[in-house]
């Protein structure tokens, strides 16, 4: 997708002008963080769940290779293939030749956020494949020609009327009278059409929430049971993942596990928890012919062993979006990439570069709130800030901005002239502000007093006047 | 000490803050009230300018380090240092440390220093063990957490603790006290619709809550919603919760008073 980061504050502009996604999100802020308060309260160990949850990914992103490997070695003796990929160029091109060769019509997919980084629906829309969205979020989003904007609930801006619009355009052969104002209506009418597209396809595409080296396997949670139709029924099961989602063991997997579905809905665990280790085999009475895994770096690898390592931790559960009140006040949109709220904002400058995403780690309060519910313990305020120190080293941050840093800076370095220049400019403030004690205008900090009132100085600085004897 | 708590006369280091210092000095004298009260002696180093968060929210790390360094000469010689604000106590305690990491001839050094280091209220509570104030004010009041108080230094119970011990004082809690005013320092001014759009919702919080004052221990976030409150012509007034709890009330509300 074209990334629209460098305009991300008229992004935010028509955002929070949107009345539907404005009322959409106002569930968002509610919903997800009662559910996730009362499941990690529920559980007395949660807190250390997740200090394991940590250590085991941290053990992992210290023997990557190690385990890669030895994931790889257990997919080919089970039968399957691995295929490495550099680029989200590299993958794509990897899907299309095991499309092509199996001559495949059409392609039914599993929610995926590294299909999203690979742009893949559009390219194989190129090449004459039909690529089907089956998660109902995903779904949704397809019919209307958009991109997720949560990572675990894609159409969470859209709200049911708009659902409903989008389906009586689309499933033009149903009868124009049939009831939709159920949610459930919409639902199994979603089902009934989503069936037929699973018995047709030539391919299925999962991603994967994890990778298991000692077994070789697969893993995805979903709630829906999407996931089990669209690798099961079809000839050839293709996995998308990223390097960093193998962990060593099914035990891993399952610690892990405890913590993923609690701070992503505050369920105990998704629905559907489905493990893909391999073909069909002779005696299985159902699966793909084919299982491939591609796994993509993307940029990934270049993160170890620095200061955004600990990002490749991230389980994908979306609590920090969630949480983020950034994220409740624009929606994923606006961010202008794939991923989007404070998980994106330290990824994405990864991935598609600091120079078009500067935006992003500064458009953060640093409330922490982020920090405070990752299952991971990602620090993720700290990463952002990171993000900033490297746009300030490569002479990225606005130069206005930057001058006037460095004019600070100079002052507050030298406290005798910052005295005194402070001293003329609280007055002036202060006399400005009049007996209102405020002012609703300033000509040279326009951008605060836009959208509200500058609390007006009292008058003399404290330490002055402390140094000068007064006490009160 | 067999309460666990330092009772012993004390020589304390008043950081004010920079907003404090040049936008409302009464939360510097009422800090230093309440230090003088729990039994500290308080001295306000004439070098202090600001803890660097500007610079270090703005990723310039060479600037933050030698402010620090300046804070730290000027800070370390004191029994504590403490500031009357979560998110430069935070700074000064949890983030200097970091600034000199691996670096020999100060990481020492400023670890002794940010070991020292306490936010206004929780050192009143925590390390002096202030149980009550003697203030009196008739108002219902609701109180904000501000984010790195909360956060970075668990500042939750201190504030509403001494609060209810203010005579007078009804607490009304708003929903969602402990989410983001929206300030983020110059987040507000760079990213000033999002800020906007953050804010209006807390105002709208704070005004549901039914209290008349709104009461944080942070002044960008109290500046930040006093203004929205202003331009919003709210009647709810706006203070620094020193203010309240030394007693010092008499000057105008932050931003003015409120619209009747």
């Amino acid at each position: 997708m074209e990334i629209t980061s460098p305009s991300f504050k008229k992004n935010v502009h028509k955002a929070l002008r949107d009345e539907q996604l404005q009322q959409a999100m106002r569930h968002v802020r509610s919903n997800f963080i009662q559910k996730r308060a009362a499941a990690a309260d529920a559980l007395p160990e949660f807190e250390a769940l997740r200090d394991n949850a940590r250590d085991i990914k941290n053990h992992v992103l210290e023997n990557l290779d190690l385990y890669l490997e030895r994931f790889e070695s257990k997919v080919t003796e089970n039968g399957g293939h691995v295929h490495w990929a550099a680029t989200a160029s590299d993958a794509r091109g990897m899907v299309l030749d095991i499309c092509r060769r199996v001559n495949a019509k059409s392609v039914t997919k599993g929610k995926s956020m590294i299909s999203e980084e690979m742009e893949l629906n559009g390219f194989l829309e190129k090449y004459g494949i039909t690529p089907v969205e089956t998660d109902l979020g995903e779904y949704i989003i397809q019919l209307r020609g958009e991109h997720p904007s949560h990572i675990i609930a894609p159409s969470v801006h859209v709200t049911m009327n708009q659902v409903r619009d989008d389906f009586r355009k689309a499933h033009t052969h149903l009868p124009k009278d049939r009831p939709m104002d159920e949610p459930e209506s919409l639902l199994k009418e979603a089902r009934a059409i989503l069936r037929q597209k699973f018995m047709e396809a030539d391919v299925g595409i999962t991603g994967a929430n994890f990778l298991i080296a000692e077994t070789g396997t697969s893993i995805i949670v979903t709630n829906e049971g999407n996931g089990d139709l669209t690798q099961s029924l079809p000839r050839v099961h293709i996995v998308l993942a990223s390097l960093e989602k193998v962990v060593p063991t099914l035990e891993d997997m399952s610690q892990i596990m405890r913590v993923l579905a609690r701070s992503a809905t505050g369920q105990e665990m998704s629905v559907y928890t489905t493990l893909s280790t391999g073909p069909r085999r002779a005696s299985d009475p159902d699966g793909p012919d084919e299982y491939h895994v591609i796994l993509l770096d993307n940029g990934r690898s270049n993160m170890l062993g620095t200061e955004f390592q600990d990002m490749l931790r991230c389980i994908r559960c979306g609590a920090c979006l969630n949480h983020c009140p950034v994220y409740h006040a624009i929606g994923g949109h606006a961010y202008g990439w794939v991923y989007p709220g404070p998980m994106g904002s330290v990824l994405s400058p990864a991935l598609a570069g600091i120079e078009k995403t500067a935006n992003l780690p500064n458009a953060s309060t640093f409330c922490g709130r982020c920090e405070e519910v990752c299952p991971m313990r990602i620090p993720l305020p700290k990463m952002l800030r990171h993000w900033r120190e490297k746009e300030f080293e490569k002479h990225l941050t606005p130069p206005a901005q930057r001058r006037n840093l460095k004019l600070w800076a100079w002052f507050a370095k030298r406290p005798g002239l910052y005295r005194t220049g402070s001293r003329v400019a609280m007055r002036m403030l202060s006399l400005m502000g009049g007996s209102k004690k405020r002012l609703r205008k300033l000509p040279f900090a326009g951008a605060w007093t836009e959208d509200r009132d500058l609390p007006a100085p009292e008058g003399g600085s404290f330490v002055s006047q402390w140094n000068a004897g007064r006490r009160t | 000490m067999e309460t666990g708590y330092d009772t012993s006369p004390r020589r304390v280091g008043l950081f004010v803050t920079c907003l404090v210092d040049l936008f409302r000095p009464t939360v510097g004298f009422a800090a230093a009230r309440l230090l003088e009260e729990a039994g500290c002696e308080v001295y306000v180093p004439v070098s202090q300018t600001c803890c660097g968060q500007p610079a270090y929210n703005s990723g310039d790390r060479a600037d933050t380090a030698e402010i620090a360094k300046q804070v730290i000469e000027a800070f370390e010689e004191f029994d504590y240092i403490v500031a009357p604000s979560g998110s430069c106590a935070g700074m000064l305690k949890k983030h200097y440390p970091e600034l000199f990491e691996g670096d020999p001839k100060w990481s020492a050094r400023v670890e002794a220093f940010s070991a020292k280091v306490h936010e206004l209220v929780s050192f009143l509570t925590d390390i002096r063990g202030v149980e009550r104030v003697n203030a009196k004010l008739d108002a219902v009041v609701t109180y904000h957490d501000s984010c790195s108080g909360l956060r970075e230094l668990g500042v939750k119970d201190q504030p509403r603790k001494l609060l209810a011990s203010v005579e007078g004082v009804t607490i009304k809690e708003m929903k969602d006290p402990n989410v983001c005013c929206g300030f983020g320092g110059t987040f507000a001014v760079k990213y000033t619709e999002v800020s906007n759009a953050i804010v209006s919702a807390k105002t709208s919080d704070i005004k549901s809550s039914g209290a008349e004052l709104l009461l944080a221990g942070d002044m960008g976030c109290l500046m930040n919603m006093a203004g929205k409150l202003r331009r919003e012509k709210s009647s709810v007034e706006v203070r620094h919760i020193a203010e309240v709890l030394a007693g010092m009330t008499s000057a105008p509300p932050i931003g003015g008073k409120g619209d009747r």
